[in-house]
């Protein structure tokens, strides 16, 4: 294991790594946020959800190098008491779950529907192909927004809360498959005719032995390039839909709910409830595409 | 008569990630005007990287990092990208592999034609098209009044060549560097095409660099021939005693890898080994590891282009000879 | 040519009968379209009165027929939520989201196309490492984040432009339009501004790797060694062959741009069709989010049907048949 690690710091990737100062500040920051949502149960100054802890006498605290700031809430707390800085480190961590719940979702989805139809060809390709290009021509939010909104309709009242995370998942993942499936079906078309894929044919081994253990090795690496992209994409759908109040129940608020509670205050001067979060929200998306950025260049054979 | 071309020690760096390639190192040659010279060797030799140097458009991180080169006595390897502007297209003219990918799939032809002679030529744009229609008519494409109204995809490979061709000499150049000019061409093209090329310099007087990898092509076509090894050359000459008395067993080894209706042989010579990599270069002469003829000397000096016999080759080996 | 588009055409019709199905399905499953629209407490005696009135008793294939005939017509029922016509309801909406998808989409051009083109052609100038900078940070905040912010400024510290609504509108027979006054247009400025911004930075990308892949071809190459002028090379060859897949790409981005739309008109209470789709997905008022998902799939097949008639207009290889091709060598 170590070994592996010492080969990979050792390799083209990691020396690109080192010798981009934008990637590794984009690493930093997303591993310290990572820390910090994942770890919110230990590190969070308050817990916001817990009702017993919140003083609804220290609401509307601004943040704290303003005049009437504490150290108490170091960025402020919002009309219930709510200290923002813990809020921002669990709303960070409900909206990073959906996120890389999503795009492993739309990319396991993408992936399998990808090799069946580059494998297998015909009828079969043309017609994953066809849904694929068809939902590729609808902006991916407005999927999820019909997807929600069905779920919403169809299920009961009382159940909304316990199917949201579900839904939404499932929702952003089935607006996001198509792109993976293209990308996948691409690659898999042209390794199938090369020569080990053949050989393994002539041995016997069964094909979807063939298309998972030796074709999709080869097609991992656009979509890896893919995922970091859709990841950021799928954090600003879930905030997006969060902000429209059709995303995560109230009860576990994401960055988007933040912001969207945070809106009605923007008038009345209290600015830190919605900006944080928001901030917050920035530094997130932006760290991922930056590595995104960085990691297509590094991975293109063509700009060496 | 001065040389048209003249390259003087010319060296072509790469900076890279691990250190500095050096692609081209020392190449020395010229062409005198209106003679055909074959620039031939293997792949990655540097055949094609020599003809970007001379026309100003080395890749970047590519470039001159030594050497000269003299356009009719004018050095030109210093120039800006502005300044080599108007000697591209007027005075050296360049011909690519692939006449697909060499013509804008979007432009007509005769846009493209007339588009490069207004550049360089005192001419209006409906003189400019005569003169366009013209010149597709010497290149052998029938119909031309019409055709010149088609786009590249309307043409067959052999067909789109011809156009790129006349594109090359549109503004009248007096040298033409043609970079593997029928390599992705139909055998049975690649001979007329050859054949025109040669009749039309002949006729404007341009002097042609005609950079292959095929040795057929170069006995048939080349005035004389630089044989270049690794970035280096090797060998060059007139291209009769090069094919006929080569001195470099380099040389010795591709004339004899040729298959001939003429001669009877047992089997085609082969070199052994491959040639190496820019970052594996060996010390002294570069043929050495492959060389059958290879001495203590060749392992440590780099040879310089001497005279041996009726060549000039880089190679210590004659050096014995003479005194033998 | 005419071959490809009666193809296209068969497909697009495809397409919109099945998404018809699909708001089909959502109008007669989802919930029952009786208690929908008679109330929890109607005797059985009305609903049965009410099922035969709306053919519910008739096969589904005759359902579905009608629902079809109703919604070519443009027919789709009442809202839920408001009591009212749908038709009528979209009809008032729909010119204030053009109006703006509209104004964002020129935005997006008029500022994303140049500035990508400077982004080639200057590819490591200061200016161009900066707008790539300020490119990436555009598609990394969500749209209506941007909307939040400008407000923020512009309304509340700056108070230069209003946050709220559409200012006043005047009627050109069923079309309100608010680019007739000066409110209208002061009112236009952010939500436009905040819908545009994401399709500037992505056009802006778009538009310089395209120009970069342009720029690295052999025919380009070849243009240099020709002596061609830079303008004639960057312009005349480099920029045309870069619109053309700009311009699939674009097209499919105004579809996004409406659906985006959405997301604004929530900030600014924009009185657009996607505020009255968002109020139907709160409310789970399946008329509404049946007719807008057809009335959108109608604009995107509509959009794409155009994009590929351009193709063939703009690329003379697509138009093969037209004139002669091949030839002998």
């Amino acid at each position: 294991m170590l070994h592996t690690l010492a080969k990979f710091w050792d390799g083209d990737l990691a020396w690109s790594w080192r010798h981009h100062p934008v990637a590794m500040i984009a690493t930093c920051m997303l591993l310290t946020m990572l820390i910090a949502s994942f770890g919110a149960g230990w590190l969070a100054p308050y817990n916001p959800f817990d009702l017993a802890s919140i003083e609804l006498l220290d609401a509307l605290k601004p943040p704290v190098w303003s005049a009437e700031g504490t150290r108490q809430y170091l960025l402020g707390t919002d009309s219930q008491g709510r200290d923002l800085l813990s809020a921002l480190m669990y709303g960070t961590r409900v909206s990073l779950l959906i996120g890389l719940a999503a795009v492993v979702g739309a990319m396991t989805l993408g992936i399998v529907l990808g090799l069946i139809a580059g494998y297998a060809g015909g009828q079969l390709d043309a017609l994953i192909m066809r849904v694929a290009d068809v939902q590729l021509s609808f902006p991916a939010i407005l999927i999820a927004l019909l997807i929600d909104g069905v779920a919403r309709a169809v299920v009961p009242g009382d159940m909304h809360e316990v199917i949201a995370f579900p839904v939404l998942v499932g929702a952003i993942a089935l607006a996001g498959w198509p792109q993976y499936a293209r990308t996948v079906r691409g690659s898999t078309l042209v390794e199938k005719n090369r020569e080990y894929v053949q050989a393994a044919r002539v041995i016997g081994i069964s094909s979807p032995v063939i298309m998972f253990r030796h074709v999709l090795p080869n097609v991992l690496g656009p979509v890896l390039v893919l995922a970091t992209v859709h990841l950021a994409t799928a954090i600003i759908t879930e905030a997006t839909l969060s902000y429209l109040g059709v995303g995560v129940p109230p009860t576990s608020p994401s960055l988007g709910t933040l912001i969207r509670i945070g809106n009605d205050f923007l008038f009345s001067g209290e600015w830190w409830i919605t900006i944080f979060p928001g901030a917050a929200l920035v530094l997130l998306v932006l760290s991922v595409n930056l590595l995104g950025d960085w990691l297509r260049d590094a991975l293109n054979p063509r700009l060496n | 008569m001065t040389a048209i071309l003249e390259l003087r020690e010319v060296s072509v760096e790469f900076p890279t990630r691990r250190g500095t390639l050096k692609a081209l190192n020392e190449v020395s040659f010229s062409i005198a005007a209106g003679e055909v010279v074959g620039v031939v060797g293997e792949s990655g030799a540097g055949k094609s990287l020599t003809g970007a140097a001379i026309i100003g458009l080395l890749e970047p991180p590519g470039r001159i990092s030594k050497g000269e080169i003299f356009l009719s006595g004018r050095r030109i390897d210093h120039l800006s990208d502005e300044e080599m502007r108007p000697i591209r297209g007027k005075e050296i003219g360049a011909i690519f592999q692939d006449p697909l990918t060499s013509l804008n799939p979007l432009y007509t032809v005769g846009h493209q034609l007339a588009e490069t002679i207004v550049t360089h030529l005192p001419m209006t744009w409906s003189q400019a098209r005569s003169r366009a229609i013209e010149l597709l008519e010497s290149t052998g494409i029938p119909a031309a009044r019409e055709r010149i109204d088609h786009y590249p995809h309307q043409f067959s490979g052999g067909m789109r060549q011809r156009v790129v061709i006349a594109l090359a000499l549109a503004a009248e150049p007096k040298l033409i560097v043609a970079d593997e000019p029928t390599t992705a061409l139909d055998v049975s093209i690649q001979a007329q095409i050859i054949e025109l090329l040669k009749k039309l310099c002949r006729e404007q007087g341009a002097a042609v660099m005609l950079i292959t990898h095929d040795m057929g092509v170069i006995a048939e076509t080349a005035d004389r021939v630089v044989v270049m090894y690794a970035g280096r050359v090797a060998e060059l000459g007139n291209v009769r005693d090069v094919i006929h008395s080569p001195s470099h067993p380099y040389t010795v080894g591709l004339m004899g890898s040729i298959p001939s209706v003429h001669q009877h042989v047992e089997r085609l010579v082969q070199i052994d080994g491959t040639m190496p990599r820019l970052n594996a270069i060996p010390a002294g002469c570069a043929f050495n590891p492959r060389c059958p003829q290879v001495m203590s000397q060749c392992k440590v000096e780099r040879p310089q282009l001497r005279q041996i016999g009726a060549t000039r080759a880089a190679c210590w080996l004659q050096k014995e000879k003479e005194h033998a | 040519m005419f071959v490809f588009i009666l193809r296209r055409l068969i497909q697009a019709v495809g397409v919109m009968l099945a998404v018809a199905l699909l708001a089909f399905i959502l109008f007669q499953y989802v919930g029952d379209p009786v208690t929908i629209m008679l109330g929890q407490d109607a005797t059985p005696a009305e609903r049965d009165l009410l099922r035969t009135q709306l053919g519910l008793n008739e096969p589904v294939f005759v359902q579905f027929y009608h629902f079809i005939v109703n919604a070519v017509q443009g027919d789709f029922g009442l809202s839920l939520r408001q009591g009212q016509k749908v038709s009528v309801l979209i009809r008032e909406k729909l010119p204030a989201t053009l109006e703006l998808s509209v104004a964002a989409a020129l935005i997006a051009l008029v500022v994303g196309l140049p500035l990508g083109v400077y982004t080639a052609l200057r590819r490591n100038g200061r200016l161009s490492q900066a707008l790539l900078a300020f490119s990436l940070l555009g598609v990394s905040l969500p749209t209506f984040l941007i909307g939040i912010l400008l407000i923020l400024v512009f309304s509340v510290y700056l108070g230069w432009l209003p946050s709220y609504g559409r200012g006043d509108t005047i009627r050109i027979g069923w079309w309100s339009t608010g680019l007739l006054t000066a409110s209208g247009w002061q009112h236009l400025v952010l939500p436009a501004v905040t819908l545009s911004l994401f399709q500037v930075a992505l056009v802006l990308r778009l538009v310089r790797s395209e120009m970069l892949e342009v720029l690295r071809t052999d025919y380009i190459k070849f243009a240099r060694a020709r002596g061609l002028t830079r303008r004639a090379i960057h312009f005349g060859h480099a920029l045309k062959n870069t619109l053309v897949p700009v311009i699939t790409i674009m097209g499919l981005q105004l579809g996004g741009i409406i659906a985006f739309a959405i997301v604004t008109e929530t900030v600014f209470q924009w009185p657009g069709m996607g505020l009255l789709f968002i109020q139907a997905v709160q409310f789970a008022d399946i008329p509404v989010m049946a007719a807008y998902l057809c009335l959108i799939s109608f604009i995107f097949v509509l959009i794409n049907l155009s994009v590929d008639l351009l193709y063939f207009a703009v690329d003379p290889r697509l138009r093969v048949g037209l004139g002669k091709s091949g030839g002998s060598h």
